[in-house]
């Protein structure tokens, strides 16, 4: 019962976690579908005829083409402000200088002398005004968000209808020249292109002059159709210095010279745009939403005369995606299939006809394809996502009907319609801009209460946490208020939720399971505060340690800072270091390294630390240092951020089909089976050491056998996989059918060795001898008479003792049958044996998931496991019989050495890390991405997570192993003495981990405080993630820093969740088998006879010079009331 | 006394930091084109060696510990030598720590070694002034209730103020402010390695910000010392002892 409700209330805390984070999460990430339908030339956008010489036919698609040619120069942040004409200064006012006014004089020029052929318009552009959003905007029409659902994430290419795309399946030749972006989103697609890198935003002039010494020869050349070139320098400018920098004006100025030079090659067939894709802050960032970051300059130009009026005093504000529909249907194109921008109906007037009816009838016929391409959009939208308001689209649908049925109307009287004209443009536009307002609500606004909501709900568990952890170690502590007020809590959220249901009010699942969450947790919190926390002074309930607390701190504000988070993989092993360091100063501090005389001082001789060392000073230091020692090496396995600029990932990390040098492939695939054999063999010599391995239990057998399979299978899947390109042809098929099957058969083993493990979980040797135990009188041989009186203490005992043996023996000997003992081995070690056989037959499959050289950091990982296992425990005292703590520091750098392991594995938080290759391991080739892959990626990303989760139990057991050193060390100095005295504590075989079983209450509260220990570091820094990411929401880098963090600490954090919960379980099934285990062989003993006695040692280095000790007979009683004398030899 | 043990104190460590001090102004009247940031290397020489002489100086005059029993100058040879030793040894263990820690293994080597060697003036070099080549005497130092003399007390907490000093100046260096110190924090002489982001294997070239943050500890120290263990501690407990 106890074990359940823990399992339980672990199972709600991760609730409550996910349920916050699901919260959170709905209103943060901003996401929406990708659809990849596309309009084509010949399917017109709706019914009814194409208007204006549309013959859908390239060149004319649904409306004929105006220009046949554009140049489209994209001026990154060029701010509307610094395009603006500057006016001739009013008298009286000072004229305003600034290095960014009026440095574009020659647009100005262009703007005031040819105001029919030139216009100016200020672009608002949505956020975030980060280039690659913007770009995909410009191109697509749409809104891109941070998670454009349904694309592909390991390259950023668009998937969606673009202007771009539409250009080149029309034939058109299209050259490109600036920024290397375009290359990531319209990869080969232009028919000419010259990228140049975009990070170094302290290198103003490389981008810029490489396109200048391009341009004019391209555009003399006569090569293309559509030319686009993407200048950075002002951009860059602004990252650099400011806007407010001399360096601004000069920016400017080369690029109004530049604008001038294409002028004078403009012919009569060609448009010209000139567009900022984002404005910048006054510091001159941008990413944000403020006005000024997005306010973009956009000016148009044309030999020919375009706009049948002259500009108004200030120019028009327009949105920066209304670009994307004129452009399409100026070129002769169909509008891009996901488009939602409105056309610039002034340039759809025809000049030449001088009636304005003509002109105004132009401009509709333009806004109502428009129209019909934005329904038809919405329309395919709606059926596909279900996150746009269903009432508002109604509204639009009936208002879009209302519009083209005016708009027929239209055309077929012609005549007199003067008034209905009137009214068709303002229906459609506001059709349109209802649209915009519309996907804008649900695709590009956060929703700041639900994150606040989220953000508090994950606190108050991390409070909830704290709490019952500390809680759980007080002596006092019993479970049953623990599912009490939950279980309440959720009913009574059932029940509302049931309510809300029947009255037809519709929820958000987030929000259900938020209210869920909350409706328990605050009962819960109130009742634990009013009946064990109140009474406590807060002191007590932040119990850590000062430096950790100082570390989780750091670890903490780590989170909020991009540059931190960037460089995550090198700040966790330094705050492990510092940990482990700071392990190993303490040890010293409480003199727990050295033998006390030495840091005594003889004249202040009662200032003696208390206690014997318990550990030598060597055995901690060398600990310290092989940890240190395998954490630099991890390091070596590292993957760059993409933020970091100039860094290579190490080479390490790439699969060893890639090694092209034969010989050094061959030494490297010796060094990963080296590897693996090592594992395997520390993980068989661990066993053997604490007796395990003699066991003949079916999970034990699989150890010796199945574990060595495996690892052949591994090798033999590397050797495949490494050199498939080698293989001969006709063994092609069956290398390729062989490295498929090879990992399903690893899987499978690994598999079948968990089920035996739940199966069979005791990994005991049970030895039944019959006869007596003479082995426990031990004599030395001693002649000659006694001279001293310490002889005579000595020999006397021992006479007496052989006596009372003799007349045992002889007692017995009478009876027919003569006393049976049984001996039952690594009993101490068995909760630890069953979790590190569970860890090794996880880490096989995981370990084929990733690539061959991954197998040493495996090896590392298990070997510093095993050190910092070692060196917890040096520090951690055993208190029996309970409540057994485990302390924050060794819980934190438990987590930190996940983390630390989660990079070396050669991963990182960014979407263009994951490891796709994961998904075709062991899966037959020609497969689309399924819940399998899925799965498999996440395996290969998470792979730390889940061994170290699922590994947390070892933190509470290790101690108690350790135990077994301690005594055995205690009993090493010999002597004749010393052999030859009743020694108490030889007698008392080290118990190791039964004490945990002898104290099944205090056991059962240690793994939970253990779990929610665990649950609380992970789910601070859960915690720091999402409030970092709502307050930097509008931060330059949210969407490539800190919301990728955010995701991957979530999935993280469920994962950890999921194992930690798993491997508890483990512990508690261990428990379980054993409990029964004991209650079998009792029976069976009471079954063959009443003289019998039961003898449980601890490890196997013991048992090998097996001394059993004699116990009164068993009896079903003591089993009732506990089993602690069946092991303990003194009753 | 204690009274003038605790002044004693108050001098040394107002030596130890104007020294530090002085170590910044006085190269500039020599040396061409000295500045902490740009030659940051020799100015970490400079004050690494100053530091060194003002420590041997005060040992020399102060003299806390009275009990050289043997003055012969076989011995004193022997005991500088080893000192000499030590203080090598604490070098190159230092750099091994830092190594471990994550800087680089041969790039960057003699930054890495700067920075063990200023670590090493700071630490071991008061503790061999102080204690002498005695390894025990360190140790029990170290623990918790080895400290006998107001001497080791300070010497105590200056060592391990030193560590922290060390260890925080690391924390400046992932980050991507470009401050013109930060940038001469990265290093100029090293920008493939150590760019704006990547910078965390540039472990070593934090020296500038670790000594400044070291003085301050020293300063630190010498208040707290002073007014928060020493004056009120002489004032209450100690003349009750005596």
């Amino acid at each position: 019962m106890q074990k359940i409700s823990v399992l339980l209330f672990l199972a709600w805390v991760s609730f409550l976690f996910y349920a916050g984070i699901a919260l959170f999460t709905s209103g943060f990430l901003l996401t929406r579908w990708e659809l990849t339908n596309h309009s084509s030339c010949q399917e017109p956008p709706g019914p009814g005829a194409l208007p204006w010489g549309g013959r859908g036919e390239p060149g004319a698609c649904w409306m004929a083409s105006r220009f046949s040619r554009l140049v489209l120069v994209v001026i990154d942040a060029l701010r509307f402000d610094f395009a603006q004409p500057q006016r001739s200064p009013v008298s009286g006012e000072p004229p305003v200088s600034l290095p960014f006014l009026g440095k574009m004089g020659f647009l100005q020029r262009l703007l005031e002398s040819q105001p029919h052929h030139a216009r100016l318009y200020q672009a608002k552009a949505d956020p975030p005004t980060t280039t690659m959003q913007r770009l995909k905007a410009l191109t697509t029409g749409s809104l891109p968000t941070f998670v454009d659902a349904g694309s592909n994430f390991a390259s950023s290419a668009i998937v969606e209808d673009n202007l771009i795309k539409q250009l080149s399946s029309t034939g058109r030749r299209v050259v490109f020249m600036g920024d290397e972006t375009w290359n990531d989103l319209f990869p080969g697609v232009f028919s000419q292109a010259l990228f140049f890198p975009s990070f170094n935003v302290r290198d103003l002039e490389t981008v810029d002059n490489g396109i200048m010494k391009h341009l004019y020869p391209t555009m003399d050349s006569d090569e293309w159709d559509v030319l686009i070139t993407h200048f950075l320098g002002v951009d860059h400018c602004g990252h650099k210095h400011d806007p407010y920098h001399p360096e601004m004006a000069k920016k400017l100025t080369q690029m109004d010279k530049m604008i001038q030079g294409l002028v004078k090659r403009l012919k009569n067939d060609t448009l010209l745009v000139v567009t900022g894709d984002h404005g910048m802050t006054i510091s001159g960032n941008h990413g944000g939403e403020s006005e000024l970051e997005t306010s973009a300059a956009l000016f148009l130009y044309s030999p020919r005369a375009l706009f049948p009026s002259a500009p108004a005093e200030e120019p028009e504000i327009i949105p920066q995606i209304s670009l994307v529909p004129t452009l399409a249907l100026l070129l002769g194109l169909p509008i891009p299939f996901g488009n939602i921008g409105e056309v610039i109906a002034e340039v759809f007037s025809e000049i030449e006809d001088s009636q304005p009816r003509f002109s105004a009838l132009a401009q509709a016929s333009a806004l109502h394809l428009n129209a019909q391409q934005v329904s038809r959009f919405l329309h395919t939208y709606s059926a596909t996502a279900q996150d746009l308001q269903v009432q508002e689209l109604h509204r639009l649908q009936k208002l879009f009907s209302k519009a083209s049925a005016d708009y027929q109307r239209l055309l077929q009287s012609p005549q007199g319609a003067e008034a209905v004209l009137q009214t068709v443009i303002p229906e459609l536009q506001q059709f349109l801009r209802g649209v915009r307002a519309m996907c804008i609500e649900s695709w590009a606004r956060f929703s700041l209460v639900r994150m606040a909501g989220g953000a508090a709900l994950l606190a108050a568990t991390c409070f909830l946490c704290l709490l019952v952890s500390q809680w759980a170690t007080s002596p006092a502590f019993y479970f049953g208020p623990l599912l009490k007020p939950t279980a309440s809590g959720l009913s009574g959220a059932m029940v509302c939720a049931g309510l809300l249901a029947s009255t037809g009010l519709k929820l958000d699942s987030m929000v259900l399971g938020a209210m869920a969450a909350v409706g328990s947790l605050l009962p819960f919190l109130w009742k634990a505060w009013a009946s064990w926390g109140s009474k406590r002074p807060l002191a007590s309930l932040l119990p850590m340690p000062g430096p950790v607390l100082l570390l989780l701190l750091i670890r903490f504000a780590g989170f909020f800072s991009d540059s931190y988070i960037i460089t995550e993989a090198r700040v966790a092993p330094f705050l492990l270091i510092s940990l482990i360091l700071l392990l190993v100063a303490r040890l010293h501090w409480e003199g727990k390294l050295l033998p006390p005389k030495l840091l005594s001082i003889p004249r202040l001789g009662f200032l003696t630390p208390a206690g014997p060392p318990q550990y030598s000073a060597m055995h901690a230091v060398g600990l310290g240092v092989g940890l240190l020692l395998c954490i630099r090496l991890a390091g070596l396995f590292y993957r760059c951020h993409e933020e970091t600029p100039v860094c290579s990932s190490s080479p390490l990390l790439s699969p060893l089909r890639s090694t092209v040098d034969g010989r050094t492939k061959n030494l490297w695939y010796g060094a990963c089976v080296g590897a693996l054999v090592a594992l395997l063999a520390s993980v068989r010599l661990w066993l053997h050491c604490y007796g395990n391995l003699k066991s003949p239990e079916p999970p034990v057998l699989f150890v010796r056998w199945g574990l060595p399979l495996m690892g052949l299978g591994t090798a033999a899947y590397w050797a495949l996989a490494s050199g498939a390109d080698e293989a001969p042809p006709r063994l092609r098929a069956l290398v390729s059918g062989a490295s498929v099957m090879l990992p399903r058969a690893v899987a499978g083993l690994a598999a079948s060795g968990l089920m035996l493990l739940l199966w069979r979980p005791v990994t005991v040797l049970v030895k039944a001898t019959t006869g007596a135990p003479r082995t426990r009188t031990v004599l030395t041989p001693f002649s000659g008479p006694p001279t001293s009186q310490a002889d005579l203490d000595y020999v006397v005992p021992q006479i007496y003792r052989h006596i009372q043996e003799e007349f045992r023996g002889r007692l017995e000997r009478t009876k027919s049958q003569g006393l049976l003992t049984v001996a039952a081995y690594q009993l101490g070690s068995v909760y630890s044996a069953a979790v590190v056989m569970a860890l090794t037959l996880l880490a096989f499959p995981l370990l084929l998931l990733h690539a061959e050289r991954i197998s040493l950091v495996f090896l590392l990982l298990f070997l510093q496991s095993f050190l910092l296992l070692h060196l917890l425990a040096a520090g951690i005292p055993i208190t029996t019989p309970g409540p057994f703590t485990v302390p924050w520091h060794a819980v934190f750098a438990w987590a930190l050495m996940a983390t630390q392991t989660f990079y070396t594995t050669g991963h990182q938080p960014v979407f263009s890390a994951i490891q796709w290759h994961a998904a075709f391991v062991g899966v037959s080739e020609s497969r689309d991405f399924t819940w399998l892959s899925a799965f498999l990626v996440g395996a290969n990303t998470f792979a730390s997570h889940i061994l170290f989760a699922v590994g947390c139990p070892l933190l509470l057991l290790w101690p108690f192993l350790c135990e077994n050193q301690g005594s055995q060390k205690r009993r090493q100095p010999p002597g004749n003495e010393a052999e030859a005295r009743v020694r108490p504590e030889e007698e008392q075989e080290p118990r190791m981990e039964m004490r945990l079983r002898d104290a099944p209450h205090h056991f059962s509260a240690a793994l939970l405080q253990l779990g929610l220990k665990y649950l609380f570091v992970l789910g601070i820094q859960i915690l720091a993630c999402v409030l970092a990411a709502s307050i930097l929401r509008r931060h330059l880098l949210v969407w490539k820093v800190f919301a990728p963090k955010f995701i991957f600490e979530a999935m993280g954090f469920i994962v950890s969740s999921v194992g930690l919960c798993l491997g508890i379980a483990l512990v508690m099934r261990v428990d379980g088998a054993v409990s029964s285990w004991f209650r079998q062989l009792v029976l069976t003993q009471q079954k063959a006879g009443e003289q019998s006695s039961l003898v449980c040692t601890g490890a196997g280095s013991s048992a090998r010079k097996a001394q059993p000790h004699l116990l009164p007979p068993c009896s079903q009683d003591l089993l009732a009331s506990g089993t602690s004398l069946f092991y303990n030899s003194r009753s | 006394m204690k009274d003038t043990d605790i002044k004693k104190l108050l001098y040394t460590h107002l030596l130890c930091i104007f020294s530090i001090i002085l170590s910044i102004f006085i190269p500039s009247f020599f040396l061409e084109n000295f500045s902490i940031l740009e030659t940051h290397l020799t100015w970490l020489c400079i004050c690494s060696v100053s530091v060194t002489a003002v420590n041997l100086v005060l040992y020399l005059v102060v003299k806390p510990n009275v009990s050289s029993k043997r003055s012969s100058l076989s011995y004193k040879v022997t005991r500088f030598l080893k000192c000499c030793i030590y203080f090598l040894t604490s070098c190159f263990f230092f750099h091994v720590i830092f190594v471990l820690y994550g800087a680089p293994l041969i790039e960057l080597a003699l930054e890495t070694f700067s920075l063990a060697v200023i670590l090493s003036t700071f630490t071991t070099i008061p503790c061999l002034c102080l204690l002498g080549p005695n390894f025990k005497a360190w140790l029990r130092i170290f623990s918790r209730n080895g400290v006998t003399s107001i001497w080791e007390n300070s010497l105590q907490i200056t060592t391990i103020s030193s560590f922290v000093g060390i260890w925080l100046g690391a924390f400046p260096i992932p980050l991507d402010w470009g401050r013109p110190w930060q940038m001469a924090i990265e290093g100029k002489h090293s920008i493939s390695l150590c760019t704006r982001h990547g910078a965390w294997h540039c472990h070593t070239s934090n020296l500038i910000l670790v000594t400044i943050v070291q003085g301050m500890a020293h300063l630190l120290h010498a208040w707290s010392n002073l007014w928060l263990r020493g004056w009120p501690c002489y004032f209450t407990t100690l003349d009750i002892l005596e």
